[in-house]
Formats: structure tokens, C-alpha cells, sequence
């Protein structure tokens, strides 16, 4: 029960950023239906460049809180400016084009993006800083950091006041209506171009502070780290009905949880020596006390298989119109 | 106009050149020999790519998965790991057909997914055997984890050993360029192979359901199984370049099936021009060449003007591959050899 409890913890703190970053994918998709490849970069990114600043204002002995804030003020100017130029310079002129020259051509960003974050920080890990002290508090067994704490809290307000953008501001109506037909939007007075740019913006600044939260989270960041992390979120995005706010909401809080319970149980559930009759064929194997087929180095895998059985068992995802097989 | 008098002449001056070329580039140093053989490699590579992306238009970014399976299947049944020797014509074609059924696992849930979609499911699937290569070293030792599998046996008929140094002819042979005889013969045979597909009827399938798949069923195509059909194909090629891989390098490590390297094929059939045999073939020579020359040239040039090395190599590879996925595509969508039918596809005038 503790195992649980804790792991229900863990994945809730990853998970909540792999929904802040699943919207970045989610939004994009929906309004013009490109995965962003390059989305988990432009995360790299805000999580170099707020570990770099907050590294660098480290000794000065400010509050860890003033610290971290700056830092994310920095990263977020910076992703929104990769955001904004990728679309412009890269995805804008291939709007019209066939689907797979703007996948191809993220992929090329992707790369691009990576290689380039590698010259400015080279391939060191940037380490975070020993300036948080971490609390624990227990709760029913688990217990959780007052970092994982606020990493919730984060995502949990970056969410909703996503949700009253998307649903409550006329930039927000106007996405919704270009998601659903841009020429039909453009008649209604609709700055498409502006729409869209304005959605890669606001992507970039959620996964500018995932990055930072990430990497807070786990300690590190490196030039790699988008890479994975990037294809988790789009999993999550999928998991929830791509295009779909809320659906990138529940598929990454979902996916975090997977991931962790299947983490934490992996090892027991394919410990061959726990199951009475294979025990018994193993024999002296057994006597040695385990035999794990799969241990919790497998945890990246988790991810993977939701997305693929997600896409061939409800492609639309939880929350989605059916779209995996339309042409 | 050739004629085809003119066209022997081309073709036999090409295969001259092509058969002096180790000699010659062994002057350079048995660097560029190897060099010249992973060329050959990745043609081979992009090659079987090519079915599946250029003429089945399937973009599959975990080709590289294939590619390992190949070398796999070589490296475990011909090294001292468990101890078994077999002879390379027996585990080459195991390794190909093997990686041809991992291609149907991958591709009988997923072909009825949209393009995109697609994409990300391969690349999951590429990253899945990655991650599996890495981690059956426990309980059981199968693959050595991130060590990886060494001692690996070269070719070798009866006494004929590829990787040994030997005068045959009064002409010096050294290991690599055995190899890139061997790699020569291989890569003709595959391209003939291609270029007949491509005008057959199963080829022309492949077209069809590339440009309409819905006209193609109605037409009379058994769209799944065609397209199973490139799945399976492309991974052949692969997990036959995957064996050669094993045995010229005689040691093979999870660290060689990145991610990175599945999107340098691609990178390579866009380049050049998706579905056009010939651009591809250019794609991979370029993308394999460039580097490298940049490799010799960029680094002294580097360290005689600032007198430390200011920028690796390979990032520069690397930033080469971003930008020529990214500017072909905005310039030249259709490759730098397009095939025709591709051209008029992927420059919009009849999607």
C-alpha cells in the first residue's frame, strides 16, 4: 500500500508536467493539424536557459523562490522567440503542403534545435543548484516534497488559466474557431497567421516552465532531454484525444500515473520466483530468492505502449473525435 | 538522347571507377576505405527505407530498430557470447527475415493509422528495441546490455577470411576493402532489386495506394497487405544491412541503434528524393560524404585560425541533417532527384 501510495505520488508530480508540455503538442495539432516534433526541444531549451540564470544566481545568496522565479522569467521570453520563429521561418511556408513535408520538416527543427542548444551548453549535464531545502511531509504512508508539492501547484494553475484563455478570451475563441476551419475564421475577421503564431507562443511558454519544473524535479538538464520527454508528452497528448485542452490534461496526469505504478510493480508482477507453479519449474533458480524477468528500467517502455495501444485501440483517444484514420 | 552504345561505355567507366576506387582511396589512408563502406552501407539502408517511405509513402522513423535486429541475430549467433560460429550465409538471411517479421509485428496494428501518426508509433517502436537491447542483460544474458556484444566473427568462406590482410594478384587486400568489394556486390544486387520493383505490379501498388489509398482499394488492391508487404521488405533490407554491420565492425552496442541514426536515413531518402532509387543512392552518398570531408577540413581549419577546436564535428553533422531535412523541404520538397510522380505530389499540384 505504501509502494502505491508513493508511486501515486510520483506520477502525479511527473505527470502533471507531461500535461503542461501535452498541451503545447495538443494546441498546435488542433489548430493545424502538425505534430510540432520540435515541441520537447523548445522545453529543452526553457530548462538550459533557467538553469544556466539560476546557477549563475546561485551564490548570491537570494531567496531559492526569487531564484527559480527569475530564472523562469528569463527561459520564458527565449522559448516564446523559438516558438515564434519556427513557425514563421519553418512551418508557416509549408502550411498548404502535404502533411508529411511539415512532420519532416519538424524533425529537422528538432535536430536543429538540439544540436544547437549542444554548441551553447556543450554536452554537460547543468546540475540544480543545493539551494532548496527539501521538506517531506507524510501523507497516509507516502510521503512528498514540498518541491513535488509545488510542482502541482504549478501545473494545476498553468492549466486553468490556460482553460480561461482557450474559453473565456476572444484570442481564445478566435483559436477555437480557426482549429475548426481556418478559411471560415478568416471570413469572420480572423487574423489566421496571428492565431497560429499566438498559439506556438503560448505553447512555448507552458513548455518553457515544464522544462524548468522538470528539470527542478529530477535535479538535471541536458541537451537530450527534450527528446524524450517530448514524445511521453505527445504519448499523453494522444492518450487524452490530440487537439483535444482537456483530453492532453487527463492523458498526462494518466500517463504519469502508468508510468509510476508500472515502475513500481513491474519488478513484482514479473518476478517469476513470486508465481507458485514457475517457482516450482525453476527450482534451485528460485532458491536464490528472485528471478526478474523486467525491472523498473523498463519504465520508459510504459510510455510507448500507451501510445501505440492507444492508437490502435481508440485512436480518437479518451476524450477525442475519431481523427487516427482520417486521410 | 543515349544511345545504348553510349550507355555501356557510361556504364562500364562507372563500374571501373568504382572498382579502382579502394585502391585509390586507400592512398588516403584505410580510413576512407571505411568511410567508402558505411556509404555503402547506408545506400543500403536508405534503400530499404525508401520502400517503405518513398514508394509506399509510409513515414517510418524507427527504421533503425530493423537495422538492429539484423546485426543482432549476426552478432549473437556468430561470437564468442554464446559461443555459436555459424557461417555467415546461414545467419544473414535469418537476420533479414527475422527483421522482416519484426517489420509485419510492427506494422499489422498500425497500418491503419494516418501518416503522422504513423510516424510517432514507428518511432516508439524503434525506441521500445532500443531500450529492450539495453536491458536483456538480466536475468538471463542475452544481449549484453549497453556493453554490448564483442569478438564478433567476420566473413568467412572455408578459408577465405574477410577481415584478413591478403595479396591476391599481386594487388594488396586489406580487410575493409574485402568488405567493400563484398558491400559493392550487395548494393548492385539491392538496387537492381529496387528499380525492378519499382515497375512491377506489386511497385505500382505501392504508387496507387500512395496517392489515393481509398482509389487503390477500389481499384482492387488489398491495400493492408501491400502495404504489410513494404513493412516488411524495407525491414529485409535492413536487418540485411544490419548483419554486414556486425561483421565488419566485429562489435556491435545498443549505442549504434539511436534514434539519431533512423532519422539520417530519412534524412538521406528526403534528400535525394523519396521514391527515386537514384536520388536516394545520391542522398546517402552525400549525407555519408559531406561529414566527413567537413570532418578533415572543418577541425584543422578550426584549430589553425582559433587554435582550439570550437566546434565538434560531429554537432556539425548533425546541424547538417537538421537544416537539409528542414531547407529541402521548403525549397525542393520533392528531393534533389525527384522522381516524377513524387514531384507533382509533394509540390501540391494534385494533393
Amino acid at each position: 500500500m505504501d509502494t502505491f501510495l508513493q508511486q501515486l505520488v510520483n506520477g502525479l508530480t511527473a505527470g502533471s508536467v507531461y500535461a503542461v508540455v501535452a498541451l503545447g503538442y495538443t494546441m498546435v495539432y488542433g489548430i493545424i493539424q502538425l505534430i510540432n516534433f520540435a515541441h520537447g526541444e523548445v522545453v529543452m531549451i526553457g530548462a538550459m536557459v533557467a538553469f544556466t540564470v539560476i546557477n549563475a544566481l546561485a551564490p548570491t545568496g537570494l531567496s531559492p523562490l526569487a531564484v527559480v522565479l527569475v530564472g523562469t522569467a528569463c527561459a520564458i521570453p527565449v522559448c516564446m522567440l523559438v516558438g515564434y520563429s519556427m513557425e514563421r521561418l519553418a512551418y508557416r511556408p509549408l502550411r498548404s503542403a502535404p502533411r508529411l513535408a511539415p512532420l519532416i520538416t519538424a524533425i529537422g527543427v528538432s535536430i536543429l534545435l538540439q544540436h544547437l542548444a549542444m554548441l551553447v551548453w556543450s554536452r554537460n549535464v547543468l546540475a540544480f543548484p543545493q539551494i532548496i531545502d527539501n521538506t517531506s511531509y507524510t501523507l497516509g504512508g507516502a510521503s512528498i516534497t514540498n518541491v513535488q508539492l509545488a510542482i502541482i501547484a504549478v501545473c494545476v494553475a498553468l492549466m486553468g488559466g490556460l482553460a480561461l484563455l482557450v474559453y473565456r478570451t476572444q484570442l481564445g475563441t478566435a483559436m477555437r474557431a480557426t482549429a475548426q476551419n481556418p478559411h471560415v475564421a478568416g471570413l469572420m475577421g480572423v487574423d489566421v497567421n496571428r492565431v497560429i503564431a499566438a498559439t506556438f507562443v503560448i505553447g512555448a511558454a507552458l513548455g518553457a516552465v515544464a522544462g524548468v519544473l522538470y528539470g527542478t524535479y529530477y535535479g538535471v538538464a541536458q541537451y537530450t532531454m527534450g527528446s524524450i520527454l517530448g514524445l511521453k508528452a505527445f504519448s499523453a497528448a494522444v492518450l487524452g484525444g490530440i487537439g483535444n485542452i482537456p483530453g492532453a490534461m487527463l492523458g498526462g496526469v494518466l500517463l504519469g500515473l502508468v508510468e509510476a505504478l508500472g515502475a513500481g510493480y513491474i519488478g513484482d508482477l514479473s518476478d517469476l520466483c513470486a508465481y507458485g507453479w514457475i517457482a516450482d519449474l525453476m527450482g534451485e533458480q528460485c532458491e536464490a530468492g528472485h528471478f526478474i524477468l523486467f525491472g523498473s528500467n523498463y519504465q520508459d517502455v510504459f510510455a510507448f505502449l500507451v501510445l501505440i495501444l492507444v492508437l490502435v485501440f481508440r485512436p480518437s483517444g479518451l476524450l477525442g473525435e475519431r481523427v487516427g484514420d482520417r486521410a | 538522347m543515349k544511345t545504348p552504345h553510349r550507355l555501356w561505355l557510361g556504364t562500364a567507366l562507372i563500374g571501373l571507377t568504382l572498382l579502382a576506387l579502394p585502391f585509390a582511396l586507400a592512398y588516403a589512408g584505410t580510413a576512407w576505405v571505411r568511410i567508402a563502406n558505411f556509404a555503402i552501407l547506408y545506400i543500403l539502408l536508405a534503400l530499404g527505407l525508401n520502400i517503405v517511405v518513398g514508394f509506399a509513402g509510409l513515414l517510418d522513423l524507427g527504421y533503425v530498430a530493423f537495422y538492429a535486429v539484423g546485426a543482432y541475430t549476426y552478432a549473437l549467433l556468430a561470437s564468442p557470447h554464446f559461443d555459436l560460429h555459424l557461417p555467415f550465409w546461414v545467419i544473414v538471411p535469418i537476420g533479414a527475415a527475422l527483421a522482416a517479421f519484426f517489420g509485419l509485428l510492427l506494422g499489422a496494428p498500425t497500418l491503419k493509422l494516418r501518416g503522422d501518426y504513423l510516424a510517432i508509433v514507428t518511432l516508439g517502436f524503434g525506441e521500445i528495441v532500443r531500450i529492450f537491447l539495453n536491458n536483456l542483460s538480466r536475468p538471463v544474458n542475452i544481449t549484453n546490455g549497453p556493453q554490448g556484444v564483442t569478438g564478433i566473427d567476420p566473413f568467412r568462406i572455408d578459408g577465405f577470411d574477410f577481415a584478413q590482410y591478403q595479396t591476391l594478384l599481386g594487388l594488396q587486400f586489406s580487410g575493409p576493402i574485402k568488405y567493400y568489394y563484398l558491400l559493392l556486390a550487395v548494393v548492385i544486387a539491392v538496387i537492381v532489386i529496387n528499380l525492378r520493383l519499382q515497375n512491377s505490379r506489386i511497385g505500382r501498388a505501392w504508387e496507387a495506394i500512395r496517392e489515393d489509398e481509398i482509389a487503390a482499394s477500389a481499384m482492387g488492391i488489398n491495400t493492408r497487405n501491400v502495404k504489410l508487404l513494404a513493412f516488411a521488405m524495407g525491414a529485409s533490407f535492413g536487418g540485411l544491412a544490419g548483419g554486414m554491420f556486425s561483421a565488419m565492425q566485429a562489435f556491435i552496442s545498443p549505442e549504434s541503434f539511436v534514434l539519431v541514426e533512423s532519422i539520417m536515413v530519412v534524412s538521406m531518402v528526403v534528400l535525394g528524393g523519396m521514391g527515386n532509387v537514384w536520388g536516394v543512392i545520391l542522398g546517402a552518398l552525400l549525407l555519408s560524404f559531406v561529414p566527413e570531408i567537413l570532418r578533415w577540413t572543418v577541425q584543422p581549419l578550426q584549430e589553425a585560425l582559433l587554435g582550439r577546436q570550437l566546434v565538434d564535428p560531429e554537432v556539425i553533422r548533425m546541424l547538417i541533417f537538421g537544416l537539409a531535412l528542414v531547407l529541402v523541404m521548403l525549397f525542393r520538397p520533392a528531393g534533389l532527384l525527384p522522381s516524377a510522380v513524387r514531384k507533382r505530389e509533394l509540390t501540391g499540384q494534385a494533393a
